[in-house]
């Protein structure tokens, strides 16, 4: 089955990933990559998206769309990034995100057949 | 077909529960589809509970569930491919390996359902209720529960949720969450009262299931640690309530009512269980009943064993309730003044539990502060819906 997991930070995180020095960073983003590596024969495909402060909505059905500046819910916690994944069922991917070394939250959504 | 004899309630939805997991893992096995089979079954059950009362309990009750399952299952199958295989495999009930139930089992009490889903799905799956059984028993809406049961059978469809028994890493997380489901089946059923004896008795269910999971599960000791737990708390029930329905408080209980074989066999269980030296929150629980068991009076009751008990139990599973019930320990240990003082540091957290006013209550009485033991009592009546756990509070209220 495809699933896309949907990467959330939240502001905590943010500033952890400030508060570390040069080469924590990279060993964090080190770890982030071992883990893209490891589970390579099942992503087929995502990105890292910038953040929300580069985001625009579009609000339709309403006459005239609406153009607003930011993500399309203000929170705390926004997406970062996303990845479209293909394993055998629910479990294979929650064995997969439990592992996950980045961001506090990963929403995990089953893709429309 | 067995004479038309009238049928106890009770002895109706046994039959109903002996057979309506084994029919949905038979047919799992032959649609492959969770929601089909589940739906099957559910109709067969229904079908039962209105004729069977009629005619009198088939002699195979299976082949009969299987034959109106069947009926209505030509009609969905049809819908699918390669139905004349599978429809095939209707003819002859396949007996369900014993693994078969223990993943029907898992995949209702898959962590990512909601739990009110994971109860009601493993209530009508496994035992064979129907949804007005489950709605009467938790009191809530009939539609509630009929959307909660739509929403998981859904989920498990579009999200991918398997079927199979969880791998040995994931293994005791995943128990957790059936043990848990049971425990909370049990409660539901231990706190309702007298006056709902024509209901189900979910506790009676709770007992069917741990022991169903027991025999699927020999080796796991927390299984045997619940199912012992249950049937420590039923040993004792006739005591439990008087003649008028009242709720009788331990203290107080007629201990020549309790069933002092099913308490050994229990305590029997627990003792092998406990050998494997891997102890656990339900172990531990089912220990502490052991101990108010085994005391031949209330005044005899081992509570520094007790107390320690609570101790291992926190270290494994921290939780406010537990210390509240440790502190009730310790006014027999320590007296009422050292309970008090756990109870002060308690404060916040159970605020808004009755449990915590009514024991605070009767501390304080004994302290010799009636007033504040009289505003702890309103408290506690005001925290609370039960009826049976109403009437003793309002009796304090009305004493003092």
């Amino acid at each position: 089955m495809k699933y896309v997991l949907l990467f959330v930070d939240d502001e905590q995180f943010a500033q952890e990933l400030q508060a570390m020095s040069q080469t924590e960073r990279e060993r964090a983003y080190e770890r982030v990559r071992q883990w893209m590596a490891d589970n390579a024969h099942v992503i087929r495909g995502g990105n890292k998206l910038q953040g929300p402060q580069t985001a625009t909505t579009v609000r339709l059905g309403g006459g005239e769309p609406i153009v607003t500046d930011g993500p399309f819910v203000e929170g705390k916690e926004v997406v970062s990034g996303y990845l479209e994944i293909e394993v055998e069922d629910l479990d294979a991917a929650l064995r997969m995100v439990r592992t996950w070394p980045g961001c506090p939250i990963v929403e995990i959504r089953p893709v429309e057949s | 077909m067995s004479s038309s004899r009238e049928l106890s309630h009770g002895e109706l939805a046994h039959v109903v529960r002996e057979h309506a997991g084994k029919l949905a893992a038979s047919l799992m096995y032959v649609t492959g589809d969770f929601a089909t089979a589940e739906d099957l079954v559910q109709d067969a059950v229904l079908a039962a509970l209105e004729r069977w009362p009629v005619d009198g309990i088939p002699q195979q009750p299976d082949a009969w569930l299987l034959t109106v399952a069947r009926r209505r299952g030509i009609d969905l199958l049809r819908r699918q491919a390669n139905y004349r295989s599978k429809l095939a495999q209707l003819e002859h009930l396949i007996q369900p390996e014993p693994d078969d139930r223990l993943r029907l089992i898992f995949t209702c009490c898959h962590p990512t359902l909601s739990r009110e889903a994971q109860i009601a799905l493993t209530l009508r799956v496994v035992c064979g209720l129907t949804t007005a059984q489950i709605a009467r028993a938790f009191l809530v809406r009939e539609s509630t529960v009929a959307q909660r049961i739509t929403r998981a059978k859904q989920k498990i469809a579009a999200a991918g949720i398997p079927y199979r028994i969880p791998d040995d890493d994931e293994l005791a997380e995943r128990l957790n969450q059936v043990l848990a489901v049971i425990y909370l089946v049990l409660n539901e059923g231990y706190l309702s009262t007298a006056d709902r004896v024509h209901e189900r008795d979910l506790v009676d269910d709770a007992e069917w299931l741990a022991s169903l999971l027991h025999q699927l599960m020999p080796t796991q000791p927390e299984v045997a640690g619940l199912l012992a737990l249950i049937r420590l708390h039923r040993a004792r029930d006739a005591a439990r309530f008087g003649r008028d329905g009242s709720l009788i408080l331990l203290k107080d209980q007629d201990r020549s009512l309790w069933d002092r074989e099913a308490i050994q066999d229990a305590i029997a269980l627990l003792s092998r269980a406990a050998r494997q030296k891997r102890p656990g929150p339900y172990q531990l629980q089912a220990a502490i009943v052991a101990c108010h068991a085994e005391a031949p009076t209330f005044e005899e009751t081992d509570w520094e064993q007790i107390v320690l008990l609570y101790d291992m139990l926190l270290g494994l599973a921290p939780s406010p309730v537990t210390r509240l019930h440790r502190a009730i320990a310790v006014r027999y240990t320590s007296g009422p003044r050292a309970a008090m003082a756990e109870l002060d540091a308690l404060a916040d957290a159970l605020q808004a539990y009755h449990l915590y006013h009514a024991t605070r209550a009767e501390l304080l009485l004994e302290l010799g502060r009636p007033d504040e033991a009289q505003t702890a009592n309103r408290q506690a009546l005001a925290l609370t819906a039960n009826p049976a756990e109403r009437a003793i509070l309002q009796e304090r209220v009305a004493l003092s």
